[in-house]
C-alpha cells in the first residue's frame, strides 16, 4: 500500500489522474473501518486532509458551496439557518467524535444507501461539484448522482471538491429512525423541504431502496393537491386526507430490502409515518412565519 | 513510512508505520501508550477517543499518515495538559508530557486507597470520587471527551453531558455515576474560577 499525501488541490487531482484505483480518505470513518476489517486493501490512500479549502465553505446567493472534508460538527454549528434539513441530518451522524471527523464528501463517496446527509440534499436540492485533472470541473444533479448500491456517478478519475446545496427558502425537516439516539445507522430516514418560492415540495429517502431517492409522484401528488387548494397562500392547516395520501405515496416510493436493521414492511411503513410527520412539521412552520409575517396574532 | 508528529506537547516519530495503520495503532503498539484503548474498531464505542489539534476523535479511525505534523492529545498526556490550560500556558518552557512519563503515568497518588495525592486532571479525580470507574475499559475515552466537554462548555446540563458522551459506549455503569462525575467537575471546576 501506498499513502499518498497531496498538499494540494491540484496534486491530489494529478495523484488521481495517475492512480484511478486511489482510495480517498478524508475522515476515515468508512475507510478505516474497511481496512481495519481487513475488507479492502486498497493499493494507494489519497489522504485529503491537508488540502484546506476542502473544509471551508461559502455562502452565496442563491446555495452554500460546501467543501467536501466541512466536518458535520461544523455544518450544525455554522449553517442552520441556511441549510436546515442538512444540520439537522449532520446532528444524527452516529456520534461527535464521527461528527468532528465525517463529512458530506465523504457519505456521498461512499454512496451508501444509508448515508445521512442523502435525503437532506434530495430535498433540499443540490449539485456535487466533481473534478478531475483531464476535463477539470462538472456539476452532477444530486438526482443523476446515486447509480446503485455504494455506486455514484464519479468517473475513476474525479474527486469530490464540494456540494453546492441550495439555500432553504421555507422550512426543511429530517427524520430518522433507529434503535437509539446516538451511533445508529439509519433503519431508514426521510427529509422533507418546503419551497414557498416556486410552491414546491421536495423529499429525500434514505436506507429503503438500493440508492437515496425522491418520492416524486408523493411530490407531484402535494404539490397539485396544495395548489389546488389554495394552500400555499391561506395557510390552512393540511388536510389529513392529503397527508395521509402523500405518506402513502412516499411508502409507495420505497423499494426497501429485509435486513439485518429492520424488514422491507416495516420500512415502508416508517416512512410513511415519517413523511405524515415531517410534512405536518414543516407546514406548521410554514404557517407560523406566514401569521408571523402578516402580524395576526 | 515515518510519521512525526506531537504526542502531548512533544515532538515523536514513529518508524516503519505501516500505510494502512491507524493512529490509535501507533499509539498503543509502537510509542507505548496503550491508555486510549482499542475494542471496536469501528468508530462505535469511543474508547480510543484522543484530541486531534483540539477535537476529539476515534484515533482507530485516524489513519497514522493523517496525523503527520499534528497535534495528538492521549490520555496519558491529559492531567499535564489540563494542568496547562489551567495556567494558561506553558509558564515553564518545558511543557507537555515526555514519552517515557506518559508510558508510566498511573492514575495512583501517595494515598493508594483514594488516590489522592497523584498528579490527577480534574476530571480524572472527579471520576475517581464519584465512583465513575468499574471495570475502567471506556474510561480514557470518557475522561478524554469529558474533559473536552467542560473546556468547551463549563455548565454543561445533563442533555449536553449526555451529547458529548453519546459517542463513548460502558457497559458496567449504566453511566449514572459517569454523570455525576461530569457534574462534580463542573461544579468544582466553576467554585474554583
Amino acid at each position: 500500500m501506498d499513502f499518498l499525501r497531496p498538499a494540494s488541490w491540484e496534486e491530489a487531482l494529478a495523484a488521481k489522474a495517475e492512480h484511478p484505483t486511489a482510495v480517498p480518505i478524508a475522515g476515515g470513518t468508512d475507510v478505516m473501518v474497511e481496512i481495519n476489517f481487513d475488507h479492502r486493501r486498497p493499493e494507494y490512500l489519497l489522504d485529503l486532509n491537508r488540502i484546506g479549502e476542502l473544509t471551508e465553505w461559502e455562502i452565496g446567493e442563491e446555495s452554500v458551496r460546501l467543501g467536501a472534508s466541512v466536518p458535520y460538527t461544523k455544518i450544525m454549528e455554522n449553517l442552520r439557518a441556511e441549510l436546515p434539513g442538512l444540520a439537522l441530518a449532520s446532528h444524527t451522524v452516529a456520534s461527535p467524535q464521527i461528527r468532528n471527523r465525517g463529512g458530506v464528501g465523504g457519505n456521498l463517496g461512499t454512496a451508501s444507501p444509508a448515508g445521512d446527509a442523502h435525503p437532506a440534499l434530495l430535498a433540499a436540492g443540490a449539485e456535487v461539484e466533481a473534478e478531475s485533472a483531464a476535463r477539470g470541473t462538472r456539476l452532477i444533479p444530486i438526482d443523476e448522482f446515486y447509480t446503485g448500491v455504494k455506486r455514484n456517478a464519479l468517473q475513476p478519475d474525479e474527486l469530490i471538491r464540494a456540494v453546492h446545496v441550495k439555500k432553504a427558502d421555507g422550512p426543511q425537516q429530517y427524520s430518522k429512525v433507529g434503535t437509539r439516539n446516538a451511533m445508529v445507522i439509519a433503519v431508514c430516514a426521510f427529509g422533507l423541504a418546503l419551497h414557498p418560492e416556486t410552491r414546491t415540495v421536495r423529499t429525500g429517502i434514505g436506507s429503503a431502496a438500493p440508492t437515496p431517492v425522491r418520492a416524486k409522484a408523493a411530490e407531484e401528488f402535494l404539490n397539485a393537491a396544495l395548489e389546488e387548494g389554495g394552500f400555499w397562500d391561506n395557510g390552512k392547516i393540511i388536510t389529513p386526507s392529503v397527508a395521509k395520501q402523500f405518506a402513502e405515496l412516499c411508502s409507495g416510493a420505497c423499494n426497501p430490502i429485509d435486513d439485518v436493521r429492520g424488514t422491507a414492511s416495516y420500512r415502508r411503513h416508517a416512512v410513511g409515518v415519517m413523511a405524515r410527520r415531517t410534512l405536518t412539521w414543516t407546514w406548521e412552520s410554514y404557517r407560523g412565519a406566514r401569521r408571523a409575517s402578516e402580524g395576526a396574532a | 513510512m515515518r510519521v512525526n508528529f506531537t504526542v502531548n506537547g512533544r515532538p515523536q516519530e514513529a518508524d516503519d508505520v505501516w500505510e494502512g495503520e491507524s493512529l490509535l495503532y501507533v499509539l498503543r503498539e509502537r510509542m507505548g501508550l496503550p491508555g486510549s484503548k482499542n475494542a471496536c474498531e469501528q468508530g462505535e464505542c469511543g474508547s480510543c477517543t484522543v484530541r486531534l489539534d483540539g477535537v476529539p476523535v476515534c484515533s482507530c479511525l485516524v489513519a497514522a499518515g493523517q496525523v503527520e505534523g499534528r497535534d495528538v492529545v492521549t490520555v496519558e498526556g491529559l492531567a499535564d495538559f489540563a494542568k496547562q490550560r489551567a495556567e494558561s500556558g506553558c509558564a515553564t518552557g518545558a511543557c507537555g508530557t515526555t514519552l517515557q512519563d506518559a508510558q508510566q503515568w498511573r492514575a495512583k497518588g501517595t494515598d493508594s486507597q483514594t488516590g489522592e495525592g497523584g498528579e490527577l486532571s480534574p476530571i480524572q479525580q472527579a471520576f475517581i470520587d464519584a465512583g465513575a470507574v468499574q471495570c475502567g475499559f471506556c474510561t480514557p475515552g470518557l475522561l478524554v471527551a469529558s474533559d473536552e466537554l467542560l473546556e468547551r462548555n463549563p455548565n454543561p446540563t445533563d442533555a449536553d453531558i449526555r451529547e458529548a458522551l453519546s459517542g463513548n459506549l460502558c457497559r458496567c455503569t449504566g453511566y449514572e455515576k459517569i454523570m455525576d462525575a461530569v457534574r462534580l467537575a463542573a461544579a468544582r471546576q466553576s467554585e474554583a474560577v
